[in-house]
């Protein structure tokens, strides 16, 4: 076939229409290929984060660097004169599994407000129930448990490309930059450690802002206090929650203490988006306004990559039939152009 | 070096003895030393937060031959504040009574009584208007069931409101007069109200505590006495030298609190441990007090009820004593958000004056060479062909 320059370009056309079509269309083919949801495994665990019951004493913070061995992170133009600090760490990294960081506007004067008021938010592992995390990793080395459905991630396998660390839409694993042979860090409910029954967070926690237990428990826990009117008073629980086999009804093994529900909003934060997570917060000022993104769907991102993946790579087919037609058509292509002494 | 002490198994001293050497006097100070009165005046000084110097002061104003009249009127009271004032060690209770200031009415500490008190009361009253110090300890019934508390035939609150008429300066003792106290609590039968509720047109120094320290109400009537004004007070009218701060700032245990060291429960490891008692429902966080930084009955450090281990109830804060519960947890009124904590969108990085110092060279060396550059063109001039001929020199 002899292609001229008329010919050229217009081919050239036709392939960037082609091109557009199937851009046009890709969101709704990637819908139709989507997979379905993944369910919440059947012992799935959580923490339930209360914000308008932080008080921001950050016992969870050190708790969670004792438990789990992380250094005290120490700002580099304090690290001269000061090792000692007690600053708090700015954010996640690969030496603070968890952190509690504020939302403050104006005057500051009102907890929980989201004018002129401030608010607590804890940043750490959400547990998602269908989880980009262990979606992108190559090499399986970040793992949902199919029990409990902690994410956890395994070192041994770990080759370091840091697909996680892009793939999480809370920011949560972090990589020791700082270490030549560094590693993946991120939440695993403390289930890496292994003579703590609850999370080292939940543990300590005075005021049963983080509470450790089931998720679907959580869930219940969460929809009731929402259901309650601001100012109700309530029986908070603190440490675990567990549900009763007999009763059905929410128990902990800790004392419980009677405060005043807080103006909540309406909705439990976890519970829909992304497929679900098994980590859950409540607050008393909008979710975005304390960094966790609302502005995504209700379907997992690793439901959609999977799908379209999935169905293009299934047993192989594809790939090999446009091999085999690229090699045909080379092929052919070759012998058309046979140079005559060719032998 | 310690003042010299008459040792009491030394034989008697005759008067003559004794002069030129007042301070070992058991009999000139109502049982103190003169040095053991300057040092408990001057600790007056510190508590008050006055130089130590101005203990001087309060000791002639204490001592003055015009001893200021007191009239102490209680109404529903269980007596702590007048027990509270019994454990004041510097000075005692005797030298207070009986050398400082003249304690005119009391009922329970009173020599006389019945018909004899009350007659006592009026004349002082009358014979010092205008100057006497009027302290209430307990609550004030008030409206239709104003009579649920009568002294000597009258009913409490119109012995209040008479008395404040000529009083120099009112002070609430105790938590009950200074906001209504436990018999205020709900459901409240007796409509006790405090008594600056009682008394809107005057000026009410409120002491609150379930009992207060003795020091705070010591300091205060001292302050008055020396500098013949009220000390200065917060928006709920208590004395700020003494109310100034919450418990948690000064609590003893509060780098338990800071590091996440919580007692779970009474006896528990950490509460052996003397970690802190937010967990058990310690009001601290919520309740201004100096308990901490100067305790109870001068028998050291630790005398107060975080210090022997159980939470802080708030005694001295209307809203929390008796009205949360002993266990719920406090209500935290010293965060501090805009320093202590990462915002949510942290701003990271910033440029040292390395980098600075760098991008200023590579900036500059990149102008030295754009202007070495612009002065070159053109040197080289038209192609050969159409040169000017080279001057050879």
């Amino acid at each position: 076939m002899a292609l001229n320059r008329r010919a050229f370009l217009k081919l050239t056309a036709a392939q960037g229409a082609a091109a557009a079509t199937v851009a046009g269309g890709t969101d709704a083919a990637a819908q139709d290929l989507r997979r379905g949801p993944r369910p919440l495994p059947p012992g799935a665990v959580g923490l339930l984060y209360d914000s308008t019951l932080c008080i921001g004493c950050r016992a969870c913070q050190a708790a969670c660097k004792e438990a789990n061995g992380m250094p005290a992170e120490v700002p580099e133009r304090y690290a001269a004169w000061n090792g000692g600090t007690w600053d708090s760490p700015t954010d996640l990294s690969g030496d603070t599994l968890t952190v509690i960081q504020v939302y403050q506007h104006g005057t500051m004067a009102e907890k929980d407000s989201a004018v002129d008021g401030y608010a607590f938010v804890k940043r750490q592992c959400m547990h998602c129930t269908d989880a980009s995390c262990v979606s992108v990793c190559p090499v399986s080395a970040m793992t949902k448990d199919p029990e409990t459905g902690i994410v956890a991630h395994h070192p041994d396998r770990c080759i370091g490309c840091r697909y996680c660390v892009l793939a999480c839409p809370f920011g949560v694993p972090r990589y020791e930059f700082d270490d030549p042979f560094g590693e993946i860090q991120k939440c695993q409910l403390c289930s890496n450690l292994p003579d703590r029954d609850i999370p080292a967070c939940a543990d300590v926690c005075p005021t049963g802002a983080n509470l450790f237990g089931h998720t679907e428990v959580l869930q219940a826990e969460a929809r009731r206090r929402l259901a309650m009117a601001p100012g109700d008073t309530y029986a908070f629980p603190r440490g675990v929650l567990l549900r009763d086999e007999e009763t059905g009804e929410p128990v902990t093994d800790r004392s419980r203490y009677e405060g005043e529900v807080a103006r909540y909003e309406q909705d439990v934060y976890g519970e829909e988006l992304l497929g679900g997570t098994q980590c859950l917060v409540l607050a008393g000022v909008p979710f975005g306004l304390l960094g966790l993104p609302e502005d995504v769907p209700d379907t997992s991102y690793a439901s959609i990559t999977e799908g379209i993946q999935h169905t293009l790579y299934r047993y192989m087919i594809a790939p090999m039939l446009l091999l085999a037609g690229l090699i045909a058509f080379a092929y052919r292509s070759a012998r058309k152009h046979r140079p005559e002494d060719w032998d | 070096m310690a003042a010299p002490r008459i040792a009491t198994s030394s034989p008697p001293r005759t008067d003559g003895d004794s002069i030129g050497r007042l301070d070992g006097y058991q009999g000139a100070l109502g049982g103190v030393t003169r040095r053991e009165f300057l040092k408990y005046c001057t600790g007056i000084a510190a508590a008050l937060g006055l130089s130590p110097a101005l203990g001087i002061r309060i000791a002639d104003a204490a001592t003055g031959a015009d001893r200021p009249p007191v009239i102490w009127l209680s109404g529903q009271a269980c007596t702590g504040c007048t027990e509270t004032l019994l454990r004041a060690y510097h000075p005692t209770l005797e030298t207070l009574i009986l050398d400082q200031i003249s304690l005119d009415y009391h009922e329970t500490l009173a020599a006389g009584a019945g018909h004899q008190a009350e007659q006592v009361r009026r004349e002082s009253m009358q014979a010092n208007h205008g100057r006497y110090l009027l302290v209430v300890d307990g609550a004030i019934p008030t409206g239709e069931t104003a009579d649920y508390c009568r002294v000597g035939g009258e009913r409490f609150i119109d012995l209040v409101t008479h008395a404040a008429e000529g009083a120099g300066a009112i002070i609430a003792m105790g938590s009950c007069s200074a906001w209504g106290g436990i018999p205020s609590s709900d459901p409240n039968p007796t409509n006790a109200r405090s008594a600056q509720d009682v008394l809107p047109d005057h000026q009410v120094v409120n002491i609150p505590g379930c009992p207060p320290n003795p020091y705070n109400f010591l300091a205060t009537v001292l302050h008055y006495l020396t500098f013949q004004r009220l000390p200065a007070l917060d928006a709920r009218n208590r004395p700020r030298f003494a109310y100034g701060r919450l418990i948690h700032e000064n609590c003893e245990r509060r780098p338990h609190f800071d590091a996440g060291r919580f007692a779970r429960e009474f006896g528990d490891e950490g509460h052996r441990q003397g970690w802190c008692l937010y967990y058990l429902g310690c009001k601290g966080p919520e309740t201004w007090a100096n308990c901490p930084a100067i305790g109870f009955n001068d028998i050291g450090e630790s005398a107060w009820p975080v210090g022997v281990g159980h939470p802080c109830f708030g005694c001295t804060e209307q809203g929390v004593g008796f009205s949360k519960p002993v266990h719920g947890l406090a209500t935290l009124q010293s965060v501090t958000p805009p320093t202590a904590f990462p915002r949510v969108v942290e701003e990271q990085g910033g440029v040292s004056p390395a980098a600075v110092g760098v991008a200023a060279g590579v900036a500059g060396a990149a102008i030295g060479a754009a202007v070495v550059l612009t002065g070159r063109l053109g040197k080289h001039g038209p192609p050969p062909e159409e040169a000017p001929p080279r001057d050879d020199n």
